[in-house]
């Protein structure tokens, strides 16, 4: 049987993972080598990498982070920030990521998707999508309204919508952020996971608002999400890894336990 | 010595990196001799079929692997180096593929009522049906990466040894002809039993002998 897969995100700026609250107010945690290895010692299926500096500051990514990842994690991971074409992709991919996440580039060119998924195969390419709650409206039917630059500049683009829309121009997987949630610790919203995870065809990331195991049981049971994204519960030390896998199984939810 | 086989598809980096962690030494060729002439070789792969099929084409390797393979020496693929040693896949509108295995790479299509994901993502159990060499110090049910949207399906299903379920779907994700073994999942991507299966690969002698 499929696990379910719970995936711990690093976001890095000037070669440290930090965290922040919505976006805002961050602090350095820790080295990303040093902090992925132990991840990945502790039971973590997947790794997500962002630079999320690199596209304010209009640089590509840190390729030398991503060979020093790949040197040291015989998992899969996934880099996203500050993609600017199929180029940065390639070399994301060469450098040794399973995956590239592309979020804001995808909004303004669309077609980018397509091209990725044509050049390297559809399962590397992941969109990352920023959603926030709005009125429903004509042109926000779901409900919920896609946001870019870190949750920065709102868009025209329906959540619903533009998961559709990509998973047409071949993305692979939708790894699906709440702004409203991101950071709270109060728990994924559902809401949006559902609405997006049964609608399209593709594997979808549940990710914002991960404060304790329950929150994971509650997205991977109740929703058609197949992973679940977690970071500061784990990166501020007060879960590990290994605790949360150890509570999704007993929660019957399929998890992979023989790290 | 491994020569991992560079065809412009592929995680070519990340077998070298999975190798390099269990220090078995490796080499990339492109190089139809230097593959002819190879003592191991592994066949890796992600990206589409037809694309692939054809840079083997103009890159004269498709020849050199049949050779490499007749000649009895241990020989790896992974899962797109798994398909493409098939006769034919239906990916890109079908493909006309190596025709080292007898046997089709299907798409997963499954019933309209039930939903799953494709491509089939993430880490699942390996069943082993038979045992083999590459199986040394693995546990059976042993969870490994996959990331694909086509399976393979084996005419001769005594060449299948192991499987995998994903919904409805059970699939062949291990396969072996004489020194050919090919693996749908990932041993790289599969963390401490992946790399374990690599090690037994680096020593295998291409036979079926499972001690």
């Amino acid at each position: 049987m499929l696990n379910k897969r719970l995936i711990v995100c690093l976001d890095v700026r000037n070669k440290k993972v930090t965290k922040g609250i919505k976006f805002k107010g961050n602090v350095d945690i820790g080295d990303p080598v040093e902090m992925a290895c132990q991840y990945v010692n502790d039971g973590v299926d997947e790794l997500v990498f962002y630079d999320i500096t690199a596209s304010a500051e209009q640089r590509p990514i840190d390729l030398d982070m991503v060979r020093d990842v790949a040197k040291n994690v015989f998992i899969p991971f996934s880099v996203g920030g500050g993609i600017r074409n199929v180029d940065d992709m390639r070399n994301v991919l060469l450098a040794g990521a399973e995956k590239v996440s592309l979020n804001s580039l995808a909004v303004r060119d669309p077609q980018i998707i397509h091209q990725g998924a044509q050049l390297f195969g559809k399962q590397c390419i992941v969109l990352g999508m920023d959603a926030q709650k709005v009125e429903k409206s004509e042109k926000f039917p779901s409900g919920y309204q896609v946001v870019i630059h870190g949750g920065r500049t709102e868009t025209e683009k329906d959540a619903l919508a533009w998961a559709q829309e990509a998973e047409q121009l071949g993305a692979g997987e939708i790894c699906l952020n709440s702004i409203d949630a991101d950071g709270m610790k109060q728990g994924y919203d559902l809401e949006l996971t559902q609405l997006i995870s049964k609608s399209v065809q593709i594997p979808v990331i549940a990710s914002g608002g991960a404060g304790d195991s329950e929150h994971l049981i509650a997205v991977l049971s109740q929703t058609h999400a197949e992973a679940a994204l977690v970071a500061s519960m784990v990166h501020y030390g007060t879960h590990t890894c290994s605790g949360i896998k150890e509570d999704l199984n007993n929660a019957q939810i399929p998890t992979r336990m023989d790290w | 010595m491994i020569t991992v086989i560079d065809y412009g598809a592929g995680n070519l980096r990340s077998v070298c990196l999975a190798l390099e962690s269990i220090n078995v030494p490796w080499t990339i060729s492109a190089d139809p001799k230097e593959i002819s002439a190879a003592e191991r070789v592994i066949f890796p792969g992600v990206g589409a079929a037809a694309s692939a099929i054809k840079v083997l084409q103009e890159k004269g390797l498709e020849q050199a692997i049949k050779d490499y393979v007749a000649s009895g020496k241990p020989f790896l693929g992974i899962c797109l180096g798994t398909q493409i040693i098939f006769n034919f896949s239906e990916e890109d509108q079908g493909t006309e593929c190596l025709g080292l295995i007898p046997g089709n790479v299907i798409h997963f299509d499954f019933p309209q009522d039930e939903k799953r994901s494709v491509p089939h993502m993430g880490w699942n159990q390996v069943n082993f049906s038979k045992p083999h060499p590459l199986f040394k110090d693995i546990e059976n049910g042993s969870n490994f990466y996959f990331v694909h949207s086509y399976y393979p399906c084996p005419e001769d299903k005594t060449m299948a040894i192991a499987s995998t379920d994903y919904g409805s779907i059970s699939f062949t994700c291990a396969i072996t002809k004489n020194n050919l073994i090919a693996t749908q999942f990932h041993p790289e991507k599969s963390g401490r039993h992946g790399l374990q299966l690599l090690k037994n690969f680096s020593t295998w002698d291409g036979t079926n002998n499972a001690k």
